[in-house]
């Protein structure tokens, strides 16, 4: 890993790394335009960015970036099939208000697609719930339960269910931990839903899921 | 190539006027008919680099001309986009060679209504030709064949400016590297053409307009093109803007007078603008340029699909709107974002949060300043032009 990529996000680090050279990528809610900056100084992505936040996109543009302001939940279908080689999902899928819909729409514009998102079966999320009775608030998910934009957290094992049904592949899947190390898991394995705060998937569309 | 000739004289000796190229070849119109030989004013900021692929062409807004950067000849006035273009600035014309024209149909050196037709050795008047925003561009292209640009490194303009932005990537997509449309539309609409309506209804129904042959008795239809200009102001600028600019403030005065004159601040200001309008542009000018505007409908030659207007493009686009521009609203203006992404072209959208209305692309507006000067940095490098 690079000196400026140890910079990024643990995530967005681990994500740069999964995309080729060269690479047409699509970054859905790409926020300031950190990992899309990143890519086309590093990797010479041709990038394009979708941002619901006005102030970020207006970022992003002038910084040189191709950002428009847009909706995962309603603009992804305006963009014709398998355009891009990546499309990026990052900490967003959470906050949409149909995550299928969505995840189906990313199958189909990206010839590979990567989603990172934070497991609502962290042990924590867990422990907050069963013993304490109170909604968790983590680092991973610092909000109140009801200022939260996150209205769909999932469990691994639950994105692992929902790619099986919008009838995608997962090709490699990390599983992120406090201190921001990822390690490759199985996504059907018990132990990283139960102690991983996020992860990282990499899917293609069509076939059956697997590990 | 030569200088431009101007309805209105000169009122600042020694500014430059530009050039001026005059084509014997005609120019075919989308109305089926032929225009030669027409002349293009223009003017120049900036130097064009030993592999011409700096050139940026800003194209102006219905009451527009030739003078973005430098001192209007006629009006003394800065030129209308002197806070954008210059050195250093975010059209740095330090780094790039910047090309303004009058479009055809203006009334500021390039070929309109108010120009002598050789048919007949007389003004046109009506017998001008209606023109098209495809028109203005062709012109356009042709200006640029002779002074030997093949390839733009980008294309820029707001309002009717940015119709002409869009008219250029979809009809020489191979031309334009990069577009920029500021506050403007696909397609010209019913609301629009309405108040454009209004505004030659206006023109038409004062006396002196004599049929459009005002030029024949040496008079104008100042009235009529002081009224239109006067609607088509309020409609530049929001509702937001007029109240904080004017409120109910009266004009020189303690008290409403009980009469028709200007009590209002906002009357007054109006009264100026459509005064000062008239000592600088031809009526029938106005006629024909918010004519084109109707006519833009870029989606109906391209089968109803905006979309396919940019089919295959390789222009990156930076579209910009404004958060209180009524006249060419957010909506329009996304609704090209839309049909690019539709066509997979590199596209980035911004809207600017302002109380400035449509007339904001003119003004001192930083976030559009930033958005533009970080776009065009970004397409440059891209060209490897320093």
């Amino acid at each position: 890993m690079s000196a400026r990529a140890k910079s990024l996000r643990p995530d967005l680090a681990i994500i740069a790394e999964m995309i080729p050279g060269g690479a047409r990528v699509l970054d859905v809610g790409c926020g300031d335009g950190e990992l899309l900056e990143y890519l086309a100084a590093e990797k010479n992505v041709d990038g394009r960015g979708i941002e619901l936040s006005q102030q970020n996109v207006n970022a992003c543009v002038a910084r040189g970036l191709s950002v428009v302001q847009g909706d995962a939940d309603t603009d992804l279908s305006e963009y014709p099939s398998q355009v891009f080689d990546i499309v990026i999902l990052s900490q967003t899928i959470q906050a949409t208000h149909s995550p299928r819909a969505v995840l189906t729409h990313l199958l189909r514009i990206g010839k590979r697609t990567i989603v990172s998102f934070p497991n609502f079966g962290h042990w924590r999320v867990r422990f907050s719930l069963l013993l304490r009775g109170r909604m968790p608030n983590t680092t991973a998910l610092g909000y109140a339960w009801y200022d939260t934009p996150n209205i769909h957290l999932c469990t691994i094992a639950d994105f692992t269910a929902l790619v099986r049904e919008a009838r995608g592949s997962i090709e490699k899947a990390y599983a992120l931990n406090e201190e921001g190390h990822t390690r490759a898991m199985r996504p059907d394995a018990w132990g990283p839903n139960l102690f991983a705060e996020g992860a990282i998937f990499m899917l293609s569309a069509g076939g059956s899921a697997g590990a | 190539m030569g200088e431009p000739r101007f309805l209105r004289p000169i009122s600042t000796p020694g500014a430059d006027i530009g050039r001026a190229i005059t084509f014997d070849a005609p120019l075919a119109l989308d109305a089926g008919r032929e225009l030669a030989p027409f002349t293009v004013a223009y003017m120049t900021y900036g130097v064009l680099n030993a592999t011409r692929s700096n050139a940026v062409l800003a194209c102006h807004a219905l009451t527009g001309d030739q003078f973005a950067a430098s001192s209007n000849p006629v009006t003394g006035k800065p030129g209308w986009w002197d806070t954008m273009i210059g050195p250093g600035k975010s059209i740095d014309t330090d780094r790039y060679f910047v090309i303004c024209a009058n479009v055809i149909g203006g009334c500021m050196g390039s070929t309109g209504p108010a120009e002598i037709d050789p048919a007949t050795g007389t003004p046109y008047g009506l017998a001008f030709p209606l023109v098209t925003v495809r028109d203005m561009v062709r012109a356009q292209a042709m200006l640029l064949d002779a002074l030997g640009i093949e390839k733009l490194l980008c294309v820029i303009g707001g309002s009717m400016g940015g119709m002409q932005v869009l008219q250029w990537a979809a009809t020489y997509p191979e031309r334009v590297v990069s577009a920029v449309p500021i506050a403007c539309a696909a397609r010209h609409s019913a609301q629009n053409i309405a108040l454009h309506e209004v505004g030659r209804q206006a023109i038409m129904a004062d006396p002196d307009w004599r049929g459009g042959a005002y030029q024949r008795d040496d008079t104008q239809p100042a009235k009529g093109l002081s009224v239109a200009r006067m609607a088509a102001h309020i409609t530049y600028l929001s509702e937001a803007a007029l109240q904080r600019k004017f409120g109910r403030n009266l004009q020189n005065r303690d008290s409403v007078s009980f009469a028709f004159r200007p009590d209002f601040q906002i009357e007054s200001y109006l009264h100026y603008q459509g005064a000062a309008f008239v000592d600088r542009f031809d009526a029938n000018s106005y006629l024909y340029i918010t004519r084109a505007m109707d006519y833009f409908d870029l989606a109906a030659d391209y089968g109803g699909v905006l979309a396919d207007a940019f089919r295959g493009t390789q222009t990156r686009f930076c579209i910009i709107s404004f958060s209180s521009d009524w006249l060419f609203p957010t909506l329009g203006n996304k609704q090209i974002a839309h049909a690019l992404n539709a066509a997979a072209a590199n596209v980035s959208f911004v809207e600017i949060a302002t109380d400035r209305g449509h007339d904001a692309f003119l003004l001192d507006e930083p976030e559009m300043f930033a958005a533009i000067r970080g776009f065009l940095t970004s397409v440059s490098s891209s060209r490897g032009i320093v």
